[in-house]
């Protein structure tokens, strides 16, 4: 047994987590993170120069990592930084032209933006109910159908679109210039995209792609619960700072036992969010790799929720305001269980397992 | 027992559903059922319809322009206007400076006070909360100093909710420095156009502007706008907290919220069936609703107390309470039903011609942000429990 991190893996840790404090402080995430485009080109480049796409990808596929820790590394100092940047599309659609077997060094070199289409208003969380419709034309295909929160759209050059082909879910290759685009800043940061497509033109590239996307999905659910293991271990180091330091009624709000048991029973469940999500990053690979996955999404959902709402409360007002970091992990921690299924989708996930096992 | 209204408790709850009915603008009721915020003219336009009803000022003694109405039916004027979609009443000047002039003004102030509250010639806002003195308001540093006919006041109050609109701030200032905290307090009326103060907006955590800070430099404000004794202001903001707990369980505002649940549970879909065919978002809905069924009555019968005894006691905390953590959790589920439709930042949730996720979805997500203030404003959830536990045990 060993919970230590490889060198490698340590190495990129750091140094991505000294950059993002060095030269994404909060002030300059804020700036980026709730105006259009919420990206910021330079940092993306500088990001991409320090591996932290190589990671996302396996050596075979062009990258220099792609295991569960190697995006969970990645992704907890996204998390901690608060990073905006498109980061889960790069991953998402890594893995997606990675199922294809198709060619992704201007995604991973960060010169080209990738978007993986996959909900659909009345699909949220789950493929089997897309509706986006593709057809045959000419010697390609066309695309017609509206997807929704597409992250990273609002940036991307190339759209991965799942959409339905002879009763089957598909996956296709859309230019972002070819299909109508509006983009939309998100309330936690960061943006999206809602895609509209009429008769789109479209390149098949997985034919029947429901497990490559559920597989994408799966190294996206690891990428989000990192990211909230790092987002929630800032919001409580926050807190508990905070209890030092204010003073009401004479002493340190430290000093109530009943904010140290909060802020206690906040550590606990991030230790069990932390554990989870290491879990479902070791079964990345493996043939269970979906119900973990919906286990550490589940807990994740759960347990950020709590971390935010307690952060907030045991801070009193100065929380919610917007001057103040800590509201702004909040939200995030908050509407990253709106992402790729949440707490009662993968509960259910989680229940519908056990009784077919 | 009997959990009915009376026949003319029902009489009146009529009465009351009808002059909304017949009222109530529907732009204001729409943009209140939008979850917006809600603009001045708004808020001023619906008070001016209340006022010329005699509906306006609920809390105030019929001689002052009040409607004389029993706690009951306070509380039914409250649910009916919540299910109208009616805005709530700005409630500084009525509800909090109103009831501590009536108590503890000279008659000078309430004639002059009183009447421009009632038609909207002023707009008042709060000015107890100071960056080092949240819970222990006691604390409060922001003082006043004695010259001829004035005070000079310097300090900085903040979280000034709706200051922004207001033309007046009604203070606690530390006039003896050299008293016990609670004992070196008073309470005085300023005029915010007095040279010397300045407000600045506080951006909340969903972007909105509700709140600000305020800073009095060398502020000159006449002797004859203190309210009460000098140094017994800590007795009146004791009966305004009083005050600010009528409607403190907001059951009118979960009942709204929880039918706004179900009608977006019925409305989003996940593939072909409907959210509220999802036993999982309707067991969390049955939850809360069952939360909800009890709070009702734990409000009548904190109410029926009230009436029979005159004052709310300290068990009105628990209306606090709970009564914030229902509602909080109804909007989470409001923002959590609707999935990733949720995300769009507050202005961004449509490009004009395309709505970026169902009808009415709009700022649900800002609402549940916003709405984590309940339990942090007027006497915060732990200082509540403070207060329950100093009764309970007697320690
Ligand atoms: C949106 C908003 C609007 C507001 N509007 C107004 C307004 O119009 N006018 C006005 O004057 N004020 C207003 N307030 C201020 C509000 O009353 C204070 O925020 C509140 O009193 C809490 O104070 P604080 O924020 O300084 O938190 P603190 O008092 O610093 O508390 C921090 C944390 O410590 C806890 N705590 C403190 N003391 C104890 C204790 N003894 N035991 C256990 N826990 C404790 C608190 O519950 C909280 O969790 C507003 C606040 C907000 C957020």
């Amino acid at each position: 047994m060993d919970f230590n991190l490889t060198d490698d893996r340590r190495m990129l840790a750091d140094t991505l987590a000294r950059y993002l404090g060095d030269k994404y402080t909060i002030e300059h995430r804020n700036a980026v993170a709730y105006e259009l485009p919420c990206h910021d080109p330079a940092k993306w480049d500088e990001m991409a120069e320090l591996g932290a796409l190589y990671a996302l990808a396996s050596e075979d596929a062009g990258g220099f990592g792609g295991t569960g820790f190697d995006i969970s590394v990645v992704f907890e100092a996204l998390g901690r930084a608060l990073c905006p940047e498109p980061v889960l599309a790069a991953l998402l659609s890594s893995r997606l032209l990675t199922a294809a077997g198709a060619d992704q060094e201007g995604l991973l070199t960060g010169a080209m933006r990738y978007a993986a289409a996959l909900s659909e208003l009345d699909a949220p969380y789950d493929i089997a109910d897309v509706a986006c419709a593709a057809e045959v034309r000419g010697d390609g295909h066309v695309l017609s159908g509206r997807k929704s929160a597409v992250y990273g759209g609002q940036v991307a050059d190339v759209l991965l679109v799942a959409a339905r082909l002879e009763g089957k879910v598909a996956l296709f290759e859309v230019q972002a210039r070819d299909a109508q685009v509006i983009g939309y800043a998100m309330i936690d940061g960061g943006g999206a995209a809602e895609v509209l497509l009429d008769d789109t033109a479209a390149r098949l590239l997985i034919a029947d792609a429901s497990d490559a996307i559920e597989a994408a999905q799966n190294a996206g659910i690891v990428a989000l619960c990192a990211e909230a293991v790092g987002a929630m271990q800032l919001a409580h180091d926050t807190t508990v700072d905070y209890m030092r330091q204010r003073k009401q009624f004479g002493v340190p709000i430290g000093k109530f036992q009943v904010l140290q048991h909060r802020a206690v029973d906040m550590l606990t469940e991030i230790e069990q969010a932390r554990s989870i999500t290491i879990k479902a990053a070791a079964e990345l690979d493996g043939d269970q790799a979906s119900r973990y996955a919906s286990m550490a999404k589940n807990m994740i959902g759960r347990a950020a929720r709590l971390v935010a709402e307690e952060a907030i409360q045991m801070h009193g007002g100065i929380a919610m305001t917007w001057e103040y970091p800590v509201s702004h992990y909040a939200k995030r921690l908050v509407m990253l269980d709106h992402q790729l299924g949440d707490t009662d989708y993968h509960l259910s996930r989680v229940m519908s397992g056990n009784m077919s096992a | 027992m009997d959990l009915s209204y009376s026949p003319e408790e029902r009489a009146f709850q009529e009465e009351v559903r009808g002059w909304l009915a017949d009222n109530l603008p529907a732009h204001i009721a729409d943009a209140v059922r939008a979850g917006g915020e809600l603009s001045k003219e708004m808020m001023e336009e619906w008070h001016a319809l209340l006022n010329s009803k005699g509906w306006l000022a609920t809390t105030w003694p019929v001689e002052f322009g009040g409607p004389g109405w029993t706690p009951v039916q306070k509380h039914i004027f409250e649910e009916e206007c919540c299910r109208a979609y009616a805005p709530r009443i700005v409630p500084f000047g009525l509800n909090m400076l109103g009831p501590v002039l009536i108590k503890f003004g000279t008659e000078a102030q309430q004639q002059e006070v009183l009447p421009r509250i009632l038609d909207g010639s002023d707009w008042w806002c709060q000015g107890y909360s100071e960056p080092g003195a949240g819970s222990d308001l006691a604390s409060l540093k922001t003082h006043a100093v004695r010259d001829g006919d004035e005070y000079v006041i310097n300090g900085q109050k903040t979280w000034t909710t709706l200051g922004q609109h207001a033309n007046k701030i009604f203070c606690l200032v530390r006039t003896d420095p050299d008293a016990k905290p609670q004992e070196g307090i008073s309470f005085v009326l300023v005029d915010l156009d007095t040279p010397g103060i300045e407000m600045r907006p506080i951006r909340l955590i969903e972007g909105g502007h509700e709140v600000n800070e305020v800073f009095f430099t060398d502020v000159r404000v006449p002797v004859a706008n203190l309210v009460g004794e000098e140094n017994k202001g800590w007795t009146i903001a004791k009966y305004l907290l009083s005050h600010e707990r009528t409607g403190i369980a907001g059951v009118g505002f979960s009942m709204q919220a929880l039918e706004e649940v179900k009608a977006l549970a019925r409305k989003v879909r996940r593939g072909a069936a409907r959210l509220i065919d999802d036993p999982l978002f309707a067991a969390r809905i049955a939850q809360a609703e069952i939360d909800l069924e009890a709070m009702k009555i734990t409000n009548l019968r904190m109410l029926f107390k009230a009436q029979e005894q005159g004052a709310p006691g300290p068990e009105t905390s628990i209306l606090k309470i709970k009564g914030t953590v229902i509602h909080q959790e109804l909007k989470d589920l409001a923002r959590r039903a609707l999935g990733p439709a949720a995300a769009p930042f507050p202005g961004h949730v449509s490009d004009g011609n395309i709505l970026f996720g169902p009808e009415d979805a709009a700022n649900n997500a800002a609402r549940y942000f916003n709405n984590r203030k309940t339990s942090i404003f007027g006497g915060s959830n732990e200082i509540q429990r403070n207060i329950l536990t100093k009764t309970m045990l007697e320690l």
